[in-house]
């Protein structure tokens, strides 16, 4: 099968590959780069465990080719905290229940992100609507909730030890 | 009185970090160099008999490196030993659409995909079954030749004098009740990586809650001494029941390994999980009752058919459990149980969480909420009244030691303001009550055996860090972080000095499986017992050491103290270093093995059933019910459960609302629907799990009734709740608009009609609404 050579930026770093004109974002991400975090649960895009971020949109990775994703800034679960870190809606995923078997938790994450980045401060009927493309079999929802509360937390500490007079004022 | 520091707490799952930075690796994240992939033909036939098939094509596609038939392992198997009707690859006939026929292990997934369609297969359908009513009146042209009227099991058991004591009865109902069948639909679609390794020993990764029956069922069908085989549990990504038992492409990857001598991978497409299946079957139930004027339930009366598809799988079992929780959650004193599981030609139906009992319970509440109104009582009082007085033997010889549904009665009622509401919300709104029941663990093992269902070791090295060993089988249930709590609790240490091993044949002892809600009860107890064996061995050399009495030392934060005079201790990590010291090595053991006295009666199929304890849920689901569209919106369910103990109470928590979540989605919205044994919805967009604009406020309240044997007092959490959800509903859609649905899942559409069909008799009554 002959292959082309496609540039991708994943999680910060360029990379250059020579793939099959058809295959899918999901598959390259998986197999060519073995960022095996984003998963691969439906084959209908209908369940949202292989969303990844395109230029902070989440987008479904299994009906994309990779190929059209050349211009693009890609982040995928391994990538939304610097090495060895969690953000905060990792921490609030682990620590409040978030993830039970854990399969959908990545494309919870990159869609729980996404929110958290355009809406630091949602409502719960916020939270609802931006993570009703993901399917979660294990949890009925109520602690992915409190796992998206809980990284709300940790960004407001988060910002305000990063505010520029934070450290001044004591 | 409570003194312990880790349980009781509240501890994210320990395996929460790998899941959420994507680094955990579950079974078809693994790769090896050179790994062959393999891809299973299945059977477009319901019921064919094989008459040839063809492989020479497709092994003459240049990267197919083996295709195989039943031929090539035709060791019969099945997770009950009397239930040995699967074979890797059908033999002789396909019996269901998706019926495994052959298989191919190429060097890429398109290539095996490309020789699956050069297989060539002559097939000579046969007369099929799809309806388990018409299957069983069948005189010839059987499923399986060594089951007449293609009856897999029947059982028929009765207790006290039914029949008097429903004619003596004050109110008395019989209805028929349907419940759809339902997948497990896990997020991780199965996968397994078989490896053959140099020496000739086959390892197997595997997305299995069961890696134990894998191993034993390996061995059979490979034909390969169980030494020679390693079977490894990487991160499952839930299971429900569906990897409970051995699933066709665990054993198909072994034996394309062992034929290829190569690694190969064999990962389910979700069309291919929806025909494995192996999830709650199409429930049939004739249920009568009778109460007294006061509530009393006088006698319950079932018969039971399940439509199991095409083998049997855990049929047996599952019929047996609809007939055991039938009525031994209250006091009932006579009770009559026909259960009939029933081949048809569609995919095998299996174990799902609540296992045999949830449809049957749907149709008990059901109808006792029916009778309550019939007497003009309060549901939750006509509970209240058949309570048991545990502890105390069910009249079909089920011991129950704790028994917290009292309590979960009356903090749902109190919660949900069932008695400020219930009856006056005004019309389309409304409130149900319902309660379940379900084991912590089978009493009986599948296969008869005196081993223990569970044992553990412990292992402590000069780092002092505590490496548990067990095989107990995480799937995202937090069993792994439920045995770290508990070996640190009991240990007095911190739960990062304990390190786990889990779920590796060849580095742990057995554990029978993640199923029936055993871990937590058989597993927690196993490791209670080898931290106190360790503890023993530890506290023997620091006695010494301190110079005092061994029975006087106790474990507190990381350090050993003893009671008489505190100024006496020792740390932990000095504690080790002395014990190693006196001893040369410390290793301790634990097991697990329910008492006799929990394993049931002596009739037939009373081994099903019998538990070592029982969890109890009671709930209250309220709902808005659209009259002119017949659309049913859950606003809030409330849910209950006694666990005994919670011992990480977010994990219960989590438990005990998927379950809700999971019943409410049997409830009103998912069926697999059928047609001449093709499945006409076999993706996630098609077969709907609620999503979180379906999914209401779920609230969980955790009732301790501090069981004597379970561990700290626990016992299961992570089923029983289930059941009573979809009762939950169906009685608050009443209440909202006086109509009945005794079918699942309850659409819209069968709303519409009743709720018109019901205005239809009150106009010619002349009544109103």
């Amino acid at each position: 099968m002959s292959k082309e050579l496609i540039l991708l930026s994943v999680n910060g770093e360029k990379r250059e590959l020579a793939v099959p004109a058809h295959k899918l974002l999901l598959d390259v991400l998986r197999e060519d780069l073995g960022l095996t975090g984003t998963k691969r649960a439906c084959d209908d895009s209908s369940c949202g465990a292989c969303a990844v971020m395109v230029d902070g949109v989440p987008m479904l990775s299994c009906v994309a080719i990779a190929s059209c994703y050349q211009e693009t800034e890609i982040t995928t679960v391994e990538g939304i905290a610097p090495p060895g870190m969690l953000d905060p809606v990792q921490s609030g995923w682990a620590d409040a229940g978030g993830s039970q078997c854990g399969f959908c938790s990545p494309g919870f994450l990159i869609s729980a992100k996404a929110l958290l980045d355009r809406n630091p401060n949602p409502t719960l009927d916020e939270i609802r609507e931006a993570l009703s493309s993901n399917l979660c079999r294990c949890t009925g929802y109520m602690q992915i909730y409190e796992s998206v509360k809980l990284a709300i937390e940790r960004g407001k500490e988060y910002r305000a030890a990063q505010a520029p007079n934070a450290g001044s004022r004591a | 009185m409570s003194t312990n520091t880790i349980i009781g707490k509240s501890m994210p799952l320990a395996d929460a970090p790998g899941k959420v930075t994507g680094h955990g690796k579950y079974a078809d994240d693994l790769a090896v160099a050179g790994m062959l992939h393999g891809r299973i033909l299945h059977s477009p036939h319901a019921h064919a008999r094989i008459v040839a098939i063809r492989t020479e094509k497709a092994e003459a596609l240049p990267g197919v490196k083996a295709v195989i038939t039943g031929k090539d392992a035709p060791t019969p198997y099945g997770v009950l030993p009397i239930g040995h009707d699967e074979c890797t690859l059908a033999l002789d006939k396909a019996r269901y659409i998706g019926d495994n026929i052959a298989a191919v292990a190429a060097t890429t997934p398109e290539i095996a995909e490309q020789a699956l369609r050069l297989i060539e297969v002559d097939y000579e359908p046969l007369p099929a079954f799809f309806d388990p009513l018409e299957s069983m009146k069948a005189a010839s042209g059987w499923i399986h030749d060594t089951k007449p009227n293609n009856i897999e099991k029947e059982y028929h058991h009765e207790f006290g004098a039914p029949e008097a004591a429903l004619a003596a009865s004050d109110f008395v109902r019989e209805e028929r009740y349907y419940a759809g069948e339902i997948n497990h639909a896990a997020m991780e679609p199965h996968s397994t990586l078989a490896i053959w390794e140099p020496d000739d020993r086959l390892t197997v990764y595997s997305s299995t809650q069961v890696p134990y029956y894998l191993h034993r069922t390996l061995g059979e069908v490979c034909e390969m001494p169980m030494s020679q085989i390693r079977v490894i549990k990487p991160l499952v990504g839930g299971g429900f029941g569906g990897k409970s038992e051995v699933i066709p492409l665990e054993i198909t990857a072994g034996v394309l390994a062992k034929k290829t001598r190569q690694a190969v991978k064999i990962t389910y497409t979700r069309e291919e999980v929806f025909y494995a299946h192996r999830g709650r079957p199409i429930t049939i139930i004739e249920m009568k009752m009778g109460i007294t004027r006061t509530g009393k339930i006088t006698a319950v009366n079932a018969r039971v058919i399940q439509d199991g598809g095409a083998y049997c799988g855990y049929g047996p079992v599952t019929v047996l459990y609809a007939g055991a929780l039938l009525g031994a959650i209250y006091d009932i004193p006579s009770v009559h149980y026909d259960g009939f599981r029933v081949l048809t030609n569609k995919p095998v139906c299996g174990a799902m969480r609540g296992h045999g009992t949830v449809n049957v319970r749907f149709a008990f509440e059901a109808l006792l909420d029916a009778l309550a109104h019939d007497a003009k009582l309060d549901p939750a009082e006509v509970r209240r009244v058949n309570l048991l007085k545990a502890p105390c033997v069910t009249v079909n010889g089920l011991r129950v030691t704790s028994y917290g549904l009292p309590e979960c009665i009356e903090k749902v009622v109190e919660r949900s303001g069932w008695n400020e509401k219930r009856g006056k919300l005004p019309y389309g709104k409304g409130m149900g009550l319902a309660c379940s029941h379900y084991v912590s663990g089978a009493a009986n093992p599948v296969v008869r055996s005196n081993m223990p269902h569970t044992t553990v070791h412990l292992k402590i090295d000069r780092d002092a860090a505590v490496t548990l060993y067990s095989g107990a089988s995480e799937i995202g249930q937090g069993s792994d972080t439920m045995q770290i709590q508990i070996i640190a609790e009991t240990m007095g240490i911190h739960a990062k000095r304990v390190k786990l091993i889990a779920a590796d044949t060849e580095l742990t002892p057995v554990d029978l499986g993640s199923y029936s809600s055993r871990v937590t009860f058989m597993a927690g107890n196993a490791c209670i017992e080898a931290a106190k064996n360790m503890r023993a061995q530890i506290y023997c050399a620091v006695a010494k050491r301190l110079g005092c009495d061994a029975a006087d030392l106790e474990p507190r934060d990381e350090e050993i103290v003893c009671a008489k005079n505190s100024e006496l201790r020792m740390s932990f990590d000095k504690a080790v270093v002395a014990a190693i010291d006196f001893h040369g090595a410390l290793v301790a053991s634990g097991a697990y093995t329910p008492p006799e006295e929990s394993r049931g009666g002596k009739f037939k199929g009373a081994g099903v059933g019998p538990s070592p304890s029982y969890s109890y849920s009671a709930q209250v689901a309220e709902v808005t019910v659209d009259a002119e569209t017949g659309q049913v919106h859950v606003n809030r369910i409330v849910a209950a459960h006694d666990c005994g103990r919670a011992l990480n109470p977010l994990a219960v928590e989590g438990q005990v609302i998927g379950s809700v979540y999971m019943g409410m989605g049997q409830a009103l919205q998912e069926e697999m629907i059928w047609n001449n044994g093709r499945l006409m919805n076999p993706t996630l967009l098609e077969y709907r799990l609620p999503t979180t604009l379906e999914t209401p406020p779920i609230e969980c309240i955790i009732v301790e009734s501090h069981d004597p044997e379970g561990p700290f007092g626990a016992k299961e959490a992570g089923e029983g709740s289930l059941a009573a959800t979809i009762p939950a509903i169906a009685n608050a859609i009443y209440d909202a608009v006086g109509v009945r649905i005794n079918t699942l899942p309850i659409t819209p559409e069968k709303v519409l009609a009743a709720i018109q069909e019901k205005r239809k008799k009150a106009g010619r009554n002349g009544g109103a609404r």
